[in-house]
């Protein structure tokens, strides 16, 4: 049971420089893997190519030995930085929930969600606040896999903590292997169980 | 008026103009045959309080004739436009959601139909298609969906390259749910606004190539129509046969595009700030 990488190449575009270069990682299910890497190293990239967002030029992503699945919720999920680029802007909250099946009360209230935001715009919430549906979105689609590409960076440090803290207890019960791309050494330390540098 | 604020003063307004242009919509449309029969008696006469816009050679009123033309051109104006829209909507989707090769042909494609004057190619369609009301028609709304199709395909594009659209996709949703859930529901602006615009255009049209001869025929009191039969006595003096109509031609498209452009600010936040 496990997330691997294989001797991944990838650039954008053919004129373009590799960005990732014969890079080969792995995760099982119940690991947390923080990845880490100065501006520009291809963290996004890999994140996006995990998740099956984009494709690698050489080399294959493997879940548990086979390819991603192309159809059906994919169970890699991947959450994104800017939260309220990753809702649609023209949905209430719910429908946006809704959109990776049955709500779960208690996700809701583990998050601090109220129900009051259900029935809100996203342009009416703040980023701290869209980013605990996005978490919740991705945690309640059943995924085995979570991705989290700097979720808590713009966020202020008692909303990264009660959102970490809901992911890693949620993660625990459901044996999910976690990757958590971050620039913070701190909060690595705190929730990784194995870390890597992308510049290494 | 002064102590509302902007948007509500956009949406009264808007609102006006649709009740306007439903009203001479629907009063041109109640104007029987009879009323616009003439006598020779009372040919030629200059503008007056029983005759508002005059009377033409054949003696008969001009301004019952004008908001007869008026409803007609205006039939043809809206089915026009909203086939044209539909087109647009159809052809944009499928290049923005097709190949690559799909996409090429139908950019190709546009750049043929909006490299022919457009009158031409209505007057080549409808003559076609042996004039009166079907060959307009068919001539309007297959030259008129280019640019909104254009533009349907780039907001198309840029919708499907939204994160909140690749993340629906991982969620397990399929190409056409999204269509219909994420993609549809951000054209509808686009879509009503376009339509909207596009009818001063398919009106104006009516008008020259049934002024042309090549539109609907004599016997159907178009704008187009009238403009042309008042050419033949405007040396006699009779400016008031080609004025009065045409200026209301011009105040009906001018109030229709107007009302395009408040739809947009009401229906597109951002653009509300322009």
């Amino acid at each position: 049971m496990a997330l691997e990488a294989k001797n991944i190449y990838f650039r954008y575009g053919r004129k373009q420089p590799w960005i990732l270069e014969d890079c080969t990682l792995k995760i099982d299910r119940g690991e947390r893997l923080a990845v880490s890497a100065p501006s520009g190293y291809g963290k996004t990239t890999l994140a996006l190519l995990l998740a099956g967002y984009l494709k690698p030029e050489k080399g294959e992503i493997l879940l548990d030995d086979k390819p991603l699945p192309a159809k059906g919720i994919c169970p890699v999920q991947l959450i994104y930085q800017h939260p309220e680029k990753a809702v649609n802007p023209r949905w209430r909250l719910k429908r946006v929930l809704e959109e990776s099946g049955k709500l779960r009360e208690d996700v809701l209230d583990a998050f601090g969600i109220e129900r009051a935001w259900l029935d809100r715009f996203p342009r009416e919430l703040s980023g701290g606040e869209l980013q605990r549906f996005c978490v919740a979105r991705a945690l309640m689609s059943g995924a085995d896999y979570l991705i989290c590409d700097e979720i808590s960076t713009m966020l202020d440090v008692i909303t990264q903590a009660q959102i970490w803290n809901v992911v890693l207890e949620e993660a625990d019960k459901r044996n999910m292997g976690i990757i958590a791309v971050t620039h913070n050494k701190h909060l690595a330390e705190r929730i990784a169980t194995r870390m890597i540098d992308l510049s290494e | 008026m002064r102590n509302l604020n902007r948007r509500t003063q956009v949406v009264i307004l808007t609102a006006f103009m649709t009740i306007i242009l439903i009203a001479v919509f629907s009063f041109g449309l109640l104007i029987p045959d009879d009323a616009v029969v003439g006598s020779f008696l009372s040919a030629k006469q200059p503008p007056s309080l029983a005759h508002p816009f005059g009377t033409d050679a054949l003696g008969r009123d001009l301004f019952l004739r004008t908001l007869k033309g008026m409803a007609v051109s205006m039939t043809v104006g809206t089915a026009a436009s909203m086939i044209s829209a539909v087109i647009a909507v159809f052809v944009g989707i499928a290049a923005a959601t097709g190949s690559k090769c799909v996409d090429a042909l139908i950019n190709w494609f546009i750049d043929v139909v909006m490299g022919v004057p457009h009158t031409i190619l209505v007057i080549l369609i409808s003559f076609a298609l042996g004039r009166g009301l079907k060959g307009l028609l068919v001539g309007i709304a297959a030259t008129h969906w280019c640019s909104l199709a254009r533009l349907i395909r780039g907001e198309v594009l840029q919708l499907r390259s939204q994160q909140y659209v690749a993340v629906s996709r991982k969620l397990g949703k399929s190409g056409g749910w999204i269509l219909v859930h994420h993609l549809l529901p951000h054209l509808v602006p686009q879509f009503v606004v376009g339509l909207i615009l596009l009818f001063p255009h398919a009106i104006l049209h009516e008008a020259s190539v049934s002024f042309l001869g090549f539109g609907l025929p004599p016997e159907q009191p178009a704008i187009g129509i009238i403009l042309s039969e008042s050419m033949r006595y405007i040396q006699t003096g009779m400016w008031w046969s080609a004025v009065l109509p045409g200026l209301t031609l011009v105040l009906i498209v001018l109030l229709v595009d107007k009302l395009g452009d408040n739809l947009r600010m009401i229906m597109d936040p951002y653009s509300a700030q322009d």
